[in-house]
């Protein structure tokens, strides 16, 4: 091959003297004659990368929030304002309207949010839900870490108020409170406010822009295929 | 030179791409739901494109980034190795699609799964992870809706994105009421997504192993991400106390930060949204959160050979988002089972060759398969310049047939043809002899003004287009003929004083 040719004769095999030589050595071997050409005194960092792109949303952050609200919604979620005070209110009546019985609480999450209608099924380090439980529940309440309004997304990141991934994954109903000093602008200011969480805690995140969706069979958008088929968001502020 | 990779691409060094999209362009249900598919797609992305005023700078660092890590490629893969290590993960190394495969099929056999849940990855689909384990006695179970169709159907992708955008739905209404056993179902999208939910859940709830690819892998901190739609992502990922991952050595990105260049590029490029429904970002793992052990097997199998090729090194930048698919015109008439490899489209006619090596039938035809028009590199993400990269190959083809080809190559009739041009080209008076000849020779052959059919081995260029005839004046001839003695006197009379 042209490769072997051009430079097969005056690289040095540093391994090529042992019989055996492991997958990690010999990637690496090929890896290095195959940029050769790059410098010896080349550092990654040497490598130029422009970032001339938007890193802020400077709007001001009631835009910001609006912004939010409506991109979530155009995501088929179901968005709504509220305020501290009518917040559990609301809870409690997106629950009735739905017909949730019963509703996975994860730990951290203030009690107050909970509503007296419906059988709160709590997860916590001690006592965890099973899988079977998470699946025949009716849905789940949750907090998040962040909302992006350029995207309409919400960022859960398993923190308090929040819990581990299974309990978004498996209820068939979401139902997420977002705080209007939660929402950033734009995805790079996302990616910052994370860093501390993956980088010291190395916890998982999860991006969420609308319910569960498809597009495979002719293009058709059908919402709800393996997460949450119905996602709520109430905006708090 | 030994072999690198297994038989991933076995169909693609028999057949060559003309014989493949000769039969596709025949079918006609084929190419209509490829038409409707891929206009539907690039109409959206102009769109979602067209909204951000930083695309192109995005674009930019999004190239400048992959060209940082393809460049110290080894010193990432070691960092990289060593976050997923520090992070609870075990990192593994594979040679090939062979070594690949035992890996996996050992991490599964080790924790007795007979079954595993896979989320749609093409480095398995090129590794053929599935047939490997079904040797092996292990089950594995596509969850994403499209594979899952197509695994049912016991087909091969035919788009990168859209794996089953050659089906409608009507046939896949039939396909789940014969293999899933149902008697009553409607074609509506709708229902036929739910068949598919109610089927899987049982299984994700099951599975000991889940299976997945990787989008990005993050040097500096081992963060992996799945960026997905249907949520089986999270599933796989999320609820098998074992996971696995597979991905190219390419798939590096240098810091977490980098994911807020990334994470904008592809869901815009991909399905034409501001961001996909569901992306996940583990670090090795979490204490009490998703599975308690995680492998990520790194895979070279052919990849290094892609690096090796200072032009070709740049198809690993690739983020497998299938913009230039549905862009190209070539692949809107043929689909993907043409290029007859994992990788269709503009972006696999210059991966698969080199992927494979060059110098194999199939996979030589596929810098060919292109009009070197130049969508594919407006769109895309990080700016390969796949047009570039097709020109380059198309001379390596040409080179590796003379070199390899021995005395038979020499007398190659395109080889001896492309050589007579070359000597008639570069001198006037054997070029000015050869329209002489040229004209004579074509009186048979040119009806009004045009000729349709030319002889013997060139009559492949006429199958589809007319050939301007050479005309009876040709515009030296004409030039001499008007002023010539006066011209020529001056020139000489010029260039003596």
């Amino acid at each position: 091959m042209a490769v072997q040719e051009r430079f097969g004769n005056r690289y040095e095999e540093p391994f090529g003297s042992r019989l055996v030589t492991s997958a990690k050595e010999e990637i690496l071997h090929r890896i290095r004659r195959a940029t050769h050409d790059v410098p010896k005194s080349e550092h990654p960092e040497d490598v130029p990368v422009e970032r001339g792109y938007r890193e802020q949303d400077n709007d001001p952050h009631a835009e910001i929030v609006a912004r939010f609200a409506e991109r979530a919604a155009e995501y088929e979620a179901t968005v709504h304002r509220v305020s501290e005070t009518d917040l559990p209110g609301a809870i409690a009546e997106a629950c009735e309207r739905r017909g949730i019985q019963t509703l996975v609480i994860p730990s951290g999450l203030p009690d107050t949010w909970v509503p007296d209608i419906v059988e709160a099924l709590r997860d916590s380090v001690r006592m965890r839900l099973s899988n079977e439980e998470l699946d025949k529940s009716d849905g789940v309440l949750t907090g998040c870490a962040l909302g992006i309004s350029q995207t309409g997304t919400i960022v859960l990141d398993a923190g308090e108020g929040q819990g581990r991934r299974a309990l978004t994954l498996l209820p068939d109903y979401h139902l997420c409170v977002v705080r209007e000093d939660q929402v950033v602008g734009l995805v790079p200011e996302a990616f910052t406010k994370l860093a501390e969480t993956v980088k010291s805690e190395g916890r998982a995140i999860t991006f969420i822009s609308g319910p569960s969706a498809t597009s495979d069979i002719e293009l058709n958008r059908v919402e709800g295929v393996h997460g949450p088929r119905t996602l709520e968001v109430l905006i708090v502020g | 030179m030994k072999t690198q990779y297994s038989d991933a691409f076995s169909e693609g060094r028999t057949r060559n791409f003309e014989e493949s999209a000769r039969e596709s362009l025949a079918d006609s249900q084929l190419r209509n739901n490829l038409g409707k598919a891929t206009r539907t797609i690039r109409r959206k992305r102009a769109i979602a494109v067209e909204e951000m005023p930083d695309w192109e700078q995005l674009r930019e660092a999004g190239r400048a980034l992959k060209s940082r890590v393809v460049r110290h490629l080894d010193e990432y893969l070691l960092q990289l190795e060593e976050s997923v290590t520090r992070a609870g993960g075990q990192v593994h190394w594979a040679r090939d699609a062979e070594e690949a495969n035992r890996i996996i099929a050992e991490i599964a056999r080790s924790h007795d799964a007979r079954e595993v849940v896979k989320v749609k990855s093409i480095a398995t689909d090129e590794t053929k992870l599935n047939e490997y384990l079904e040797r092996e006695g292990i089950e594995a179970f596509e969850t994403d809706l499209a594979e899952l169709i197509i695994q049912l159907a016991e087909e091969t992708s035919s788009h990168i994105l859209v794996p089953a955008i050659h089906k409608n739905r009507s046939e896949i209404r039939e396909l789940f009421m014969d293999k899933l056993g149902l008697k009553d179902l409607s074609d509506d999208p709708p229902d036929l997504t739910n068949v598919a939910r109610l089927y899987l859940r049982e299984k994700f709830l099951n599975a000991k192993v889940g299976i997945s690819g990787a989008n990005f892998a993050v040097a500096e901190t081992g963060t992996v991400c799945v960026v997905e739609s249907e949520g089986n992502g999270r599933m796989c990922t999320t609820l098998p106390p074992v996971l696995v991952t597979l991905m190219g050595i390419e798939k590096i990105i240098p810091t977490w930060q980098d994911y807020e260049v990334f994470m904008q590029l592809l869901p815009r490029s991909s399905t034409a949204e501001r961001m996909n429904p569901y992306t996940t970002f583990w670090t090795g793992v979490s204490e009490g959160d998703g599975p308690r052990e995680f492998h990520l097997v790194l895979m070279d199998n052919g990849r290094t050979e892609v690096l090796a090729d200072e032009i070709g090194r740049q198809t690993l930048a690739c983020i497998r988002c299938s913009a230039c698919l549905n862009v190209c015109p070539v692949y809107e008439r043929t689909g993907g089972h043409a290029y007859n490899s994992v990788y269709p489209g503009p972006i696999g006619a210059i991966l698969t060759p080199q992927l494979v090596g060059i110098g194999k039938r199939g996979s030589d035809s596929l810098p060919y398969a292109s009009s070197l028009c130049g969508a594919c590199y407006e769109v895309c993400p990080v700016k390969i310049n796949i047009p570039e990269v097709l020109i380059h190959l198309r001379g390596r083809v040409v080179r590796h047939k003379q070199d390899e080809g021995g005395i038979k190559g020499k007398l190659d009739p395109e080889n001896v043809a492309m050589q007579a041009m070359a000597k008639t080209f570069s001198d006037p008076r054997l070029y000015e002899g050869a329209q002489r000849a040229a004209r004579i020779g074509q009186w048979p052959l040119a009806r009004s003004g045009a000729i349709h059919r030319l002889p013997g081995r060139l009559a492949g260029w006429t199958d589809a287009r007319d050939l301007k005839p050479v005309p009876q004046q040709t515009f030296r001839e004409w030039w001499r003929s008007r002023n010539g003695s006066e011209t020529g006197t001056r020139s000489r009379s010029g260039a003596g004083s």
